[in-house]
This record gives structure tokens, C-alpha cells and sequence, in this order.
């Protein structure tokens, strides 16, 4: 495998009369890993789909090892040795991972029948170079999706690989596998691929980066080192200065409204995902729900809306209770909420940004009377709404599903903190969103809380926790493992998240006791 | 700006992977929404023309003369092309004499002395009598397409359009022979009745899938076989619903039952008409004015996000079924009493896979059911009239039928045809939209 310069110079990409990219100038070492920073919609995208032939560039030339080469098709581009990992893995689900390593590319052996065996060992020698650790024999389906990822990386370094892209490769990752892959990362540059590692995520960029290009509105608009702070790194991005981290008062904290005991969750098959929880949210403080993915964060927020069933214990709001009330009742108690899959749990995709800024209001006043929809209020209501959370989108009648994922989350937010309420619950807030919009939608739960209303956040990036909480409770596997103030050392929060009990995270840590 | 319109050519791998995992909706469910809603007007019209021009050759070229010409062909071509011609526009403008109006009979109109005796002699009947065909064809198709079109909005498939217009009719003959009542009063209750019967097929299959999951897809498909046969059975004994005699038919239903003719004895055009398009109007205004229609909508497009906007989704399976059974059971009641009068095991006819159709062709919404329905109750009433004017069979109809279907539901092929482009090619607008952010 010889070690290849890659080189655009120049490139240019319109759509219409929109400017995708403009005269991009990008240059990738041999066994360089070359992080590309932007926000969503900045053109790292489509640069990146210009070199893996799938767009062709209206000006400009791709340069491998200084020879200009023109990619018609991701054909062209693999046999130059480019291989790209998509967010969206493409794997044939039923497939085992040497058959979709081996898909398209498939040897045969003399008899002219499927050569399995010649596959599996490939994918095994690859997986041993590159300390993957994949079984070839795995069904795909039943993989999780940090290890999918992996066979999507053998896929392409089966194709003989020098220049490796990859799409936003953490955003479906939890954070231990995110560790995983930048492990591979550094093996593979380490024999010598260059990496393209294409994000909006600071702290990555930094982590794993030998060079940052940043790339705003289609252009670059300058290089960076991974040693520059995530301000400057963020200002890049924006254009503007961002404030990581909102700044925000002391909690002034009134009368419990939340009030959880021994709330227990178990689903049709008996798995208990909420073990005997118990704590409250006053008004007028933040409190922030830590804990790794999948350890019972997302049970917990249906529970309190009443989309789940509750098994044991009670939930009262302002000592109403709730524990077994419908949807709508716990809406109408006045608890905002802003659901952690925003596309499929907050909002209607094919419903217009008006109609989707009253899905949980329209059939009240002034929105409806009677049976009738009230249009004029509710376009009203969305004109005003789009203005003061400064929704970007063509208008209030453009499908919500066509806009970005910041826009969208303003659209939830605009509509929950709109209604009176008591309660905020925003599970995963900024999941998915650029710099400019997590600073945005922070500023905001923090403006609720401000005003008095109970916030209970939940989730799984440290910082956000950090960033809005007054109290921290942890969740490991269905339980609170224990509360702790924003001041604790993020050591000993990472000790609750992996299932220590109270006693022993608070215990000082002794050297070697692992 | 350009990362969605980036993405766009990698349909196979951004675009459509997020589609398929953000939807909880199964595949036919896609494709049934990419024929409803991927289609622009102008593919619905060139599907339409496309059909009958395939139709068209399809009549001439298996016409004995026709074939005979061409077989000649070398020796007259011109002959050969314009029997061709002559067949096929010689349907056509039988199917159309018979459907919307026929020249001869307004030239006929004209040489009455007066407009009393043209009335009174029936001529003036005449001149209407295509469009009152119309306009009685589309009634029930109108009626029974709702019945698709309404819990279409809201997320379900209706194949039960037969099931509950059996239902409706059972209920709606019983009343119409079995009670006596003044006249109006009658007619109207019968009509109820008939919703009443439609509504409560309808309401078990959303029930049953609000209760307990099942797919009204099958539900509806089954329940299609119980009240075939179970009508069948009702008409076999005449302790049930069977009249004197050894046919299986009920009564006729009695006179104050009936619906009147709106426009003279001539004129088969009754108040089912007016019925269907206040009921059409009804399901437009539900669906785009009220609340009911914003939770069927929001239901059909993301149950989930309704769910936890506290629409309560199962309850409304439930409504939108029974309205959607109540809208077929009233297509039977205005076909037992505006014109058949009797049920017999067939009465059903074909409505429910009609109604499918005409739902299709309609793209799910109230307006293109209606303007659906009154193509194919034209394309029924002027059927038998080019019969009897051009020996064309009637079954020409239904492959025309067919044909408009089959070309709507393959937009891609209408499209690579006429060289259009496709309508939900990633605009320009759609991409400004999307490409914004804070």
C-alpha cells in the first residue's frame, strides 16, 4: 500500500443558484489524520461526495499524489483507493460480516463457487491488524452499531483504502465506542491511511486531529491546529463568538413540583427499566439526569409523560398526582416536554412548522373553538413564535421536516415553553445540533428556570450536564446511583455511570485499587 | 447551505436510510404514499390520456374490419389507418354521448314547437339524461371512495368499502320495507339507518386494531367474505329479509322510502347525489378545519409524535373507521333507495375495489374523489350507450378504468414518457429551508 498525497484544488459545487462549495483548497498527508469542522449545511458533505465521485465539481480538480484524477462514479473512486464510511451504514442486515465485506468484490474459488473462506480469513487478518476484533461469521443485524461501523471500515480497507472518509462517524456512537474508534483511527494512520474524519464536534476534532480545516457557508475559511482552544475553534465555525457554555446564576430554588417515589418501569417482557427511583425537581432549578445511553434515561421521561406504564410508586406534580394520568392530562398539568427523538416523538414531519407549533395545543383556546381550528390564530401564532426564536425556515407553511435539525428543535421548544407550564423535562436537547444552536436552546432552558419553572434535564454528554445542571443524579441500569452538586469531579460522576454505589463513588480514590 | 442538496444523489444511502429507520411505517405503507402523494396533477391527466389512447388501439385493433384493413395494408394504407381511427374516436364519442350529451338529442330538442311540449315529451329528459347517468354512477363510487380517502388521511387502508356498504344496505332496506313512516321522515331515517349499518362494520375493525393490533388491511378483507355471505344468508329465508317467492331478494322498499327524482320521472338523478358531495365537502372541511381532522391527520403521518402530543391515536382509529363505514353504508342506502330498491346478493357490485381506485386517482383528498368519481360514473353510464352505437363491449371501460390506475400508480413511467421531471426533485426552495441554521 503506498502512502498517497490527496490533494483538491480549487473546488467549486453549485446547486442552482446556491454555492455548495467554493473554491475549496484541502491537501491530506499520507497518514494524516485531517478533521474537517463545520456546521450542518457548511458543504463538508458534498466536498466530501465530490471526492468519492458521487458529485461531480463544477470547477476544480481532485490530485492524487500530484496526477489530476476525475471520479465519475464511487467506482472510480474506490479503485483510486478512496473509501468512504457513510453516517447511514449501508450492510445488508441479514448478511454475516465477511458477506458484506466481500459484496460486489466477491472471489470465487475455482469451482466457481462463493470462496468463503478466503473472506473470512481477510476480514480476520484486517481485524487482527487493526485490533477491530470482528467475528466474520456475526450476522450483521445483530451487531451493535459502533461494531456495524467497523465492518463498514473493512469494507473499505478490503478495497485497498489509502484515504479513508469519515461522515460524522461518532454521532451514532456511544461514548465508550467512540473511544473504540479513535483507537482504530490511530492504528489506521499509523499504517499509514490518511483519515478524513468529517464533524461538528469540537472536543473530537481535538482529540484525534493532526490538522483541522474549517469550513463555513461552502468556503474555508481557515486551517487550525488541534492544540486551538474549542473557543477559537467555535468562533471559526460560527463566525461569530459562542458561549460553550451559557453563563448562568445561582439557582434560586422555591417548592418541590415534581415529586417522584419508588417509581418502578417494566415493560411486556418483564424487564425492569426503572428500579425504586425517587427524587424531586423544584421550582426554579435544573435538575440534570447523567448516566451512559440505554440505563433507563428514556423510560424514565415517558413514565413522567405517561407514555409508559407505571408498575409501583407515585409521580405528583405540585401535588396533583399523575401517576397513572393519560398523555394529555399530564400536558394539560402543565409540564413541557421536549422528547429526546425529536423527528419521530416531537414533531410531524410532512405538518407545516404552524401546524406543528400547536400539535399538543390545537384543540384549545384560542387555537380551536369548539371543534373548529381557529387557522388565522394558529398561522399567527406561528409568525409570532418563528420571529421571537428566530426559526429559520421560508415560511410558516414550509414542511417541518425539510427543516435543519436546529430549526427543528426550535420549533419543539418554541411550542412546549410557549403553553403555560410548570414542569420543562428536555431529554437529549441538543443531540445532533451545531455550536450555534446548543448555545441557543441552553440559553433558553436556562431562561425557564430563571422564571421559575422546575427543569428536569436528561443527558448523555458530560458537558451538557455540566453546562445547565444545579443537582446531578446519575442512572445505572434503571437506578439512581446517586445525586451529587455540578461541582463534582467528573471522576467520581464517571464511577455512579459505571454502577458504583453512592459510598463507594464518594470514597477517595486510592491509587491502584483497580 | 448544501449538505441536503448533497445528499440527494445518494438517495440510495443518506436519504433514503433515514427515511426507512424514521418512519414506522412498513413498506407498502411507503409505496402507497409515494402513489398517492408523489404524483402531480398534470401526471393524473397525461395517466388519463395515456390510458385511452391505449384503450383506443386495444378497441381498434381487435375489430374484425380493422384487422381485415390492415392485413391489406400495403395495398390502402390510408384505409387501414382511418378505420383504425374511426373505431376507436367512434367509442369514445359513444362513451361520451352517453355520459355527458348527445347532439342529436338537443338538435331534436330544437325542432319542438314550444318548450312545454318539449318538456312533456320527454326530449328535454333527453339532453340531461347522459349527465343524470353520470351523476347516479358516481354516487356511490363517490360515497364508497370517501370511505377510503378519510381513513387514508389518517393512516389505514380501507378494503372494506364492501363489507360496510353491505352493512349500510342491510340496514337500509330493512328500514325502507320493514317500518312504516311518512313519507320524508321515512326516506331520511333509512338514510341514517344506512350510515348507522356502514359505521358499524367500520367501528369493529378500528377497534379491533385499537384494542388489540390487528391490521385492518386483513380485518376489513375478511369482514368482506362474513358480510358477503352473511347478506347471501340473510336473502335465503324468508323469516329473514328474503321476499315472497324462491329469489333471493328482499322487498321493494316502500314508496315514502324512496328517494325522490330531482328532475322529473325521466332523470334518475336523486338527493344521493347531493348527499355524496355534501358528505365529500364534509370530509374536506373535517379533515382541514376542525380538530378531529388534525388529529386524523397527525395520527396518519407520525403516530408516535401524536402520542405524545396526547392525541389519543387508538380512540381515533376507532372514529375514523366509523365515519369511513358510515360514508359506505350511505352509498348503499342512496343506491336501495334512489334507484335499485331491492338488495339482492350482488348489490355490492364492485364499489369496494372501485372505491380504491377512485381513491388512488383521487390522491386521497376529498376534491380529486369527487372529480374521480364523476371520470368513472361517466365512464360507467356512457359505457352501455357505445355498446349500442359502435358494438364496443363494455368491458373496454374497465380496462380503461384499469389502465388510468395502473398509470398513476407508476408516476415514474408517466413522467419518463412525457419527459417531465420529477415533482419531488429536491426544489430549490427545499433546500434553502434546509440548509439553514443558528
Amino acid at each position: 500500500m503506498a502512502d498517497v498525497e490527496l490533494e483538491l484544488t480549487g473546488i467549486t459545487k453549485r446547486f442552482g443558484p446556491l454555492v455548495a462549495n467554493d473554491r475549496i483548497n484541502l491537501t491530506v498527508a499520507p497518514g494524516q489524520v485531517h478533521a474537517l469542522l463545520g456546521e450542518n449545511g457548511a458543504g463538508k458533505s458534498t466536498l466530501m461526495n465530490v471526492l468519492y465521485g458521487l458529485l461531480q465539481p463544477d470547477e476544480g480538480e481532485i490530485l492524487l499524489d500530484g496526477k489530476v484524477v476525475q471520479f465519475h462514479s464511487p467506482k472510480d473512486a474506490i479503485n483510486a483507493g478512496i473509501g468512504m464510511v457513510h453516517q447511514h451504514f449501508m450492510l445488508v442486515p441479514v448478511f454475516t460480516v465477511a458477506e458484506n465485506v466481500t459484496l460486489g468484490i466477491e472471489e470465487t474459488a475455482p469451482t466457481g463457487l462463493l470462496d468463503r473462506r478466503k473472506t473470512r480469513n481477510d476480514v480476520r487478518e484486517l481485524s487482527r491488524r487493526y485490533g477491530l476484533e470482528l467475528d466474520p461469521d456475526a450476522t450483521v443485524e445483530n451487531l451493535p452499531v459502533g461494531i456495524q461501523q467497523r465492518v463498514e471500515i473493512v469494507k473499505a480497507l478490503v478495497r485497498q483504502a489509502k484515504v479513508l472518509i469519515l461522515d460524522e462517524p461518532t454521532a451514532v456512537l456511544t461514548p465508550a465506542e467512540t473511544e473504540d474508534l479513535f483507537r482504530i483511527v490511530k492504528q489506521l494512520k499509523d499504517g499509514g491511511t490518511s483519515v478524513i474524519f468529517i464533524s461538528h464536534k469540537l472536543k473530537e476534532v481535538q482529540a484525534i486531529a493532526d490538522k483541522i480545516t474549517v469550513l463555513r457557508r461552502g468556503a474555508v475559511v481557515g486551517q487550525a491546529a488541534p492544540t486551538a482552544t474549542e473557543d477559537q475553534l467555535a468562533a471559526m465555525m460560527v463566525g461569530r463568538d459562542v458561549q460553550l457554555v451559557v453563563s448562568k446564576g445561582p439557582a434560586r430554588p422555591g417548592d418541590a413540583v415534581l415529586q417522584v417515589e419508588g417509581l418502578t418501569v417494566t415493560d411486556a417482557d418483564g424487564r425492569v427499566w426503572n428500579n425504586d427511583i425517587s427524587f424531586s425537581v423544584r421550582a426554579g432549578e435544573i435538575l440534570g439526569v447523567a448516566g451512559v445511553q440505554g440505563n433507563g434515561q428514556t423510560e424514565l421521561c415517558e413514565a413522567l409523560m405517561g407514555l409508559r406504564p407505571i408498575a409501583a410508586g407515585h409521580v405528583s406534580l405540585d401535588g396533583r398526582d399523575l401517576t397513572h394520568a393519560t398523555p394529555r392530562q399530564h400536558l394539560r398539568a402543565g409540564i413541557a416536554y421536549i422528547p429526546e427523538d425529536r423527528q419521530e416523538d416531537g414533531l410531524v414531519g410532512d405538518f407545516t412548522v404552524a401546524e406543528n407549533m400547536v400539535l399538543d395545543v390545537y384543540d384549545r383556546k384560542p387555537y380551536a373553538s369548539g371543534i373548529n381550528l381557529n387557522l388565522g390564530v394558529i398561522e399567527a401564532n406561528a409568525a409570532d413564535r418563528i420571529k421571537e426564536f428566530d426559526v429559520r425556515t421560508q415560511s410558516a407553511e414550509t414542511p417541518v421536516g425539510t427543516l435543519s435539525g436546529g430549526n427543528q428543535q426550535k420549533v419543539i421548544l418554541a411550542r412546549e415553553v410557549g403553553r403555560e407550564h410548570k414542569l420543562l423535562i428536555a431529554s437529549q436537547p441538543t443531540r445532533g445540533l451545531d455550536v450555534g444552536s446548543i448555545e441557543f436552546v441552553h440559553k433558553r432552558i436556562v431562561a425557564q428556570r430563571d422564571r421559575g419553572v422546575a427543569v428536569l434535564i436528561v443527558s448523555s454528554e458530560l458537558d451538557e450536564i455540566y453546562a445547565l445542571a444545579d443537582r446531578i443524579a446519575v442512572m445505572y441500569e434503571g437506578r439512581i446511583t446517586g445525586f451529587r452538586p455540578p461541582s463534582v469531579p467528573v471522576e467520581e460522576l464517571g464511577k455512579l455511570m459505571a454502577g458504583a454505589t453512592d459510598e463507594e463513588a464518594a470514597a477517595p480514590a486510592t491509587g491502584g485499587s483497580e | 447551505m448544501s449538505e441536503q442538496a448533497a445528499t440527494g444523489p445518494v438517495a440510495g444511502t443518506g436519504a433514503a436510510a433515514t427515511d426507512g429507520e424514521q418512519h414506522p411505517r412498513g413498506r407498502g405503507r411507503i409505496i402507497l404514499d409515494s402513489i398517492v402523494e408523489g404524483n402531480s396533477v398534470t401526471v393524473t391527466i397525461l395517466a388519463i390520456i395515456t390510458a385511452m389512447v391505449i384503450g383506443g388501439l386495444l378497441n381498434a385493433f381487435t375489430n374484425k374490419p380493422v384487422i381485415d384493413a390492415w392485413g391489406k395494408f400495403f395495398a390502402d394504407p390510408w384505409h387501414a389507418i382511418n378505420m383504425a381511427w374511426d373505431v376507436a374516436i367512434g367509442a369514445y364519442v359513444g362513451l361520451f354521448q352517453g355520459a355527458i350529451f348527445n347532439p342529436h338529442t338537443v338538435a331534436a330538442l330544437f325542432q319542438q314547437s314550444s318548450i312545454s311540449t318539449a318538456i312533456h315529451n320527454g326530449y328535454l329528459g333527453a339532453v340531461f339524461g347522459p349527465l343524470s347517468e353520470t351523476c347516479v354512477q358516481a354516487t356511490p363510487l363517490l360515497l364508497v371512495g370517501l370511505a377510503v380517502a378519510l381513513p387514508y388521511q389518517a393512516g389505514l387502508f380501507n378494503i372494506g368499502g364492501q363489507s360496510q356498504f353491505i352493512g349500510g344496505a342491510i340496514v337500509a332496506t330493512y328500514l325502507g320495507f320493514g317500518v312504516s313512516m311518512p313519507p320524508v321522515v321515512h326516506a331520511i331515517v333509512c338514510v341514517l339507518g344506512g350510515f348507522a349499518g356502514g359505521a358499524v362494520i367500520g367501528w369493529a375493525v378500528g377497534y379491533l386494531k385499537a384494542k388489540t393490533g390487528a391490521h385492518e388491511v386483513i380485518v376489513t378483507i375478511m369482514l368482506n367474505y362474513v358480510m358477503q355471505y352473511f347478506l347471501a344468508y340473510l336473502l335465503s329465508f324468508q323469516y329473514l329479509l328474503q321476499a315472497a317467492g324462491v329469489n333471493p331478494i328482499t322487498p321493494a322498499v316502500s314508496g315514502s322510502a324512496r328517494l325522490p327524482h330531482l328532475f322529473g320521472p325521466s332523470l334518475r338523478v336523486n338527493p344521493g347525489f347531493l348527499i355524496a358531495l355534501a358528505c365529500a365537502f364534509g370530509v374536506w372541511w373535517l379533515l382541514t378545519r376542525t380538530t378531529t381532522g388534525f388529529e386524523f391527520r397527525a395520527i396518519g403521518k407520525n403516530p408516535n409524535a401524536s402520542r405524545v402530543a396526547g392525541v389519543n391515536v387508538e380512540r381515533n382509529w376507532a372514529l375514523v373507521m366509523l365515519l369511513a363505514g358510515g360514508l359506505a353504508g350511505l352509498a348503499a342506502a342512496t343506491v336501495i333507495q334512489g334507484t335499485d330498491f331491492q338488495l339482492n346478493p350482488q348489490s355490492y357490485g364492485t364499489y369496494g375495489i372501485d372505491a380504491i381506485t377512485v381513491a388512488l386517482l383521487g390522491r386521497g383528498r376529498p376534491v380529486g374523489v369527487v372529480l374521480a368519481a364523476l371520470l368513472f360514473g361517466a365512464l360507467h353510464a356512457g359505457a352501455p350507450n357505445m355498446q349500442i352505437a359502435t358494438g364496443t363491449p363494455v368491458q373496454i371501460v374497465q380496462i380503461l378504468q384499469a389502465l388510468i390506475v395502473m398509470f398513476v400508480a407508476a408516476p415514474p413511467l408517466v413522467r419518463a414518457m412525457y419527459r417531465l421531471r420529477a415533482a419531488k426533485a429536491a426544489g430549490v426552495g427545499q433546500v434553502l429551508s434546509k440548509g439553514w441554521n443558528a
